[in-house]
């Protein structure tokens, strides 16, 4: 049996070191009315290159981004990953090892995420960030949590332009606890959250407002603008990021009037995966750090006085608080959040910055391209390496057109918005060519 | 035969932050084949930044050295035996590693077309049908990204049902044995936790259930095999008394390991389940996640699971929104698909057989401890286990040595503890859970060195408390940590 390296010698060992005659005895305490007589459905085990093979025809029935020019964002980005990640996260010191509840055998994996937070502290501009959640939309449901257990209050008002999933999971995730939901309707003409939007939605009893930026639409927000109201209204701003490589050149959330960023570090090194895993992040001001979910690594020391680093704060946690806890999360997406430190360690202050120049002047250079193909962008607001276009005749008979050409041009917005049918949702990062990007825009013409 | 720890050349390795140099370069972008726009001119000024303070600039070799010393400094599975019990620490076959990162796999789009998606759903598909028939449930869910994430599914799927009948339920009931996530998520699902005592009898009976059961509690939630590695054996008993007043029965089937193949849960009278493929199915714990946590539902709660349904119609895979009764979805896209691959990478390569096989030896080999280790270690409940033994430090604390000290003790003779303190119900809990994937050897070998531990604890108990000196650093000021929080580098 694969994995199993039992002989029958050792089976025989075994059942005569706990007095057993046969396995059977040791399975007593099994209901014996409900022992399963026959063998599980579950066809025979195969090779390891026989299951290879499966695997490789599976895999070819899909056709990757790589066979395809895809210009799909909406919350998962086609990035480069360089070796490197794949590298380190393969080693098994790492992949194989549990959550670091034993320091002194885990210090790598302790101080990797010490330096993942950090990384998370500086691109957002906070204080303090978590080890990870696990992707942007259950990061948003626990920013909301996490903002009534701070204000106190419960309502919880979400932009229309957050991205329709995160949004629906907030749903979720509050129906058990009452949802108090409102939204802020996005401008038709800018495609952003105008603060009088964010002024209406919000009364006494708003703990936070939740917007998204880039938006959903790609559309930047006035965060500024927004925080005022929000904090006029007593409440608090949260800011969910679905593309992280905008941090490299968009005003720091922190410096922008934000009380907790949350989002979705795949980007960084996190490989499309159809859709997971991926890695919620989590930061937040000092003073609510003792209101955060998720794990929290710190800085101290061994008895000898030397730098060394420890899971804390975990009286916060369902581990030992129970139905008390901040959250019920326990696996959260280390491997994920190693992944995207090394991948933005491996492009270091100067490539992140060029990075997320490259992908501001490959959507810039769509958006003229497909402007000169009669293709408008949709509204008027500054955009990052994504924004929405409108297509005569609809979003969806123009995808289907160019799939016949091995392109996925986008997200057609009407199935989250009917209102926006003709509204195509266009991302372009450093992984679509210039070639690709006038065939794109030949076609659309 | 495993090794002793013993020393080595460990290097010191000083924070990311602290080797960045200024202007240093690793890995830039590739050049651009577009006209490239300023930024100052693209977007209003009020929209930039000028930097990212502290951000590191560092050689690609410098960071490659940087990993790799980190990684040194960390013990996993490849490293040597993990008997942590609860956790399912079995072998993380590598060939699961190199299915996921196919390219056919890892560089699909969660929204690219479904007919250029065939085979990822496919594969969905196949394991929601394996998931179902190992565990005996009606329909599975793939989306959870964890073991707590699918509770908290589960539990929102029990409310909605309540809901829906008009007669919303306000109390579930757990056993003190239980993983501290089922009260935290049941919490999360807005129910009120019932806690009943086991009374140290380690299992649940009809009457404690009985004593607590009402038609305002939404049922029961419990481990089975429990977290003392004993089977619940009245379960079906349970499960009818649970269902007679109305209520459904979620088992959290984090210790799925012990029965595959044996007994399915479907079987008995188990109305919800959440099965953690970061343990049963062999998926790498990648030092804290990510995990995925399917859920398993009966006919009753089907009408519940979230969106979107994995649909197969004549030979064609698609993604079903349209489930009006959906709970809705519990993070964004379908799940965490690069796990899912792994553990269908595993169910295919053990077939039906070898995970039964695998079930029953891990019940072996945790008997083999069990009752190799029950003179020296005070064993908690003396009867045949599951897939793990609990045992405590009743025998040692007389010469002042706790659980923790055992704990510690172990890593310098190569191991990774067991879980400790946990389940709370057991003072002093050593939990092991060896799995099928080690030898008897290494069993042979860990078994000897936990009995020269307890003769170490009464000849000379400040080795233990010494305990670990072949690791880089000894044991950590945890309190101090609490106290003054340096949660960044600054």
């Amino acid at each position: 049996m694969p994995y199993i390296p039992h002989t029958a010698k050792d089976i025989e060992k075994i059942l005569k070191a706990v007095g057993a005659g046969s396995a059977e005895e040791l399975f007593s305490q099994l209901p014996a009315a409900s022992r399963l007589k026959g063998p599980l459905a579950i066809p025979d085990g195969l090779s390891e290159q026989d299951l290879l093979s499966h695997l490789k025809a599976l895999s070819s029935k899909n056709s990757t981004v790589e066979e395809y020019s895809c210009f799909l964002g909406a919350g998962a980005y086609n990035h480069y990953i360089p070796s490197i990640v794949d590298a380190v996260i393969s080693r098994s010191e790492f992949y194989t090892s549990y959550t670091p509840y034993q320091p002194e055998l885990s210090q790598g994996t302790l101080q990797a995420i010490f330096e993942y937070q950090t990384l998370v502290c500086q691109l957002t501009g906070m204080d303090v960030a978590n080890a990870s959640l696990y992707d942007g939309a259950t990061a948003v449901a626990e920013a909301a949590l996490m903002a009534r257990r701070i204000t106190g209050r419960q309502g919880i008002v979400l932009a229309s332009a957050l991205h329709p999933e995160y949004r629906e999971t907030v749903a979720t995730y509050l129906t058990g606890t009452g949802d108090h939901l409102s939204q802020a309707l996005y401008c038709a003409e800018t495609g952003t959250t105008l603060p009088e939007s964010i002024d209406a939605a919000c009364d006494d009893n708003t703990a936070c407002v939740i917007i998204q930026h880039p938006n959903f639409f790609g559309s930047l927000e006035d965060i500024e603008a927004i925080a005022e109201v929000v904090h006029r209204k007593k409440a608090l701003l949260v800011v969910a990021v679905t593309e992280a490589v905008s941090f490299g050149l968009l005003k720091s959330l922190g410096d922008s009037g934000c009380d907790i960023a949350v989002g979705e570090n795949q980007s960084f090194g996190n490989p499309l995966s159809y859709g997971g895993p991926y890695l919620g992040f989590m930061a937040t001001k000092s003073e609510f750090v003792r209101q955060m979910p998720g794990r929290l690594i710190g800085q101290t020391v061994d008895r000898e006085g030397r730098r060394a680093f420890c899971l804390t704060f975990a009286t916060r946690e369902q581990h030992i608080r129970r139905e008390r806890a901040t959250s019920n999360i326990c696996t959260n997406h280390g491997l994920c959040a190693l992944a995207a430190s090394v991948h933005m360690v491996s492009l270091g202050s100067g490539g992140l910055r060029k990075l997320a120049a490259l992908n501001l002047s490959k959507a810039e250079y769509l958006k003229k391209k497909l402007k000169e193909s009669g293709v408008e962008a949709a509204f008027t607001s500054p955009t990052f390496n994504e924004f929405t276009v409108k297509v005569k005749g609809g979003a969806e008979a123009a995808l289907k057109k160019l799939l016949d050409k091995k392109i996925i041009g986008g997200l057609a917005l009407k199935r989250y918005y009917p209102e926006l049918g003709e509204h195509l949702l266009i991302a372009a990062t450093e992984m679509n060519s210039k070639e690709e990007m006038d065939n794109l825009a030949g076609l659309l013409k | 035969m495993e090794a002793n720890g013993t020393k080595g050349l460990v290097l010191e390795e000083p924070l990311i932050f602290e080797k960045s140099f200024p202007g240093r370069a690793g890995i830039g972008p590739a050049p651009s084949d577009v006209p490239e726009a300023d930024p100052a001119s693209v977007l209003p000024s009020k929209f930039l930044r000028k930097g990212i303070e502290g951000f590191p600039d560092i050689s690609e070799m410098d960071a490659a050295r940087h990993y790799t010393r980190l990684s040194q400094w960390n013990f996993g599975l490849d490293s040597g035996f993990y008997p942590l019990g609860s956790c399912t620490m079995k072998y993380n076959p590598k060939i699961n590693e190199t299915a996921a990162r196919l390219p056919g796999f890892a560089m699909l789009h969660p929204y690219q077309p479904e007919h250029l998606s065939q085979g990822a759903l496919e594969l969905m598909h196949s394991l929601e049908g394996y998931l179902a028939e190992i565990s005996g449930m009606e329909a599975i869910t793939l989306q959870p990204s964890a073991g707590a994430h699918g509770e908290l599914c589960g539990l929102l799927m029990m409310a909605a049902y309540f809901k829906a009948q008009g007669k919303p339920r306000t109390k579930i009931i757990i056993p003190d044995t239980a993983h501290g996530t089922n009260p935290a998520s049941s919490h999360l699902a807005g129910f009120k936790v019932v806690p009943v005592k086991t009374e140290g009898k380690g299992a649940l009976s009809v009457e404690m259930v009985r004593a607590v059961m009402d038609e305002d509690t939404a049922g029961l939630m419990l481990t089975n095999p429990n977290t003392i590695g004993l089977f619940e054996r009245n379960i079906k008993e349970i499960a009818d008394l649970v269902h007679s007043k109305g209520g459904l029965v979620y088992c959290d089937g984090a210790n799925m390991n012990a029965i595959m193949g044996l007994v399915k849960l479907g079987d008995l009278g188990v109305d919800v389940v959440q099965l953690n493929l970061h343990k049963t199915f062999s998926t790498p714990h990648g030092g804290g996640g990510p995990g995925s946590g399917p859920v398993g539902v009966g006919k009753v709660l089907e009408p519940y699971l979230p969106c979107p349904r994995i649909k197969k119609e004549g030979g064609k895979y698609s993604l079903d929104f349209n489930r009006p009764d959906t709970i809705g979805r519990m993070k964004a896209f379908y799940g965490n698909f690069s796990i899912m691959v792994r553990a269908y990478s595993y169910i295919r390569r053990m077939g039906g057989a070898g995970l039964k096989r695998a079930s029953e030896t891990a019940i072996l080999n945790a008997n083999y401890i069990k009752e190799r280790l029950k003179g020296t270690y005070h064993l908690a409940f003396d009867e045949p286990c599951m897939h793990e033994a609990v045992f405590s430090d009743k025998f040692q604390l007389g010469s002042g040595i706790s659980t923790m000290d055992i704990a510690k003790r172990l890593i310098d003779y190569g191991y990774h503890p067991p879980t400790v303190y946990f389940p709370l119900v057991v003072h002093g809990a050593i939990m092991i859970e060896p799995t099928e994937t080690e030898t008897v050897d290494t069993l042979d070998r860990f078994i000897e060195v936990m009995k020269a531990i307890a003769e170490e604890a009464k000849t000379n108990p400040q080795l233990l408390k010494d305990a670990p000196t072949k690791t880089k650093i000894r044991r950590v000021d945890e309190t101090r940590a609490a106290r003054e929080p340096i949660l960044r580098w600054k």
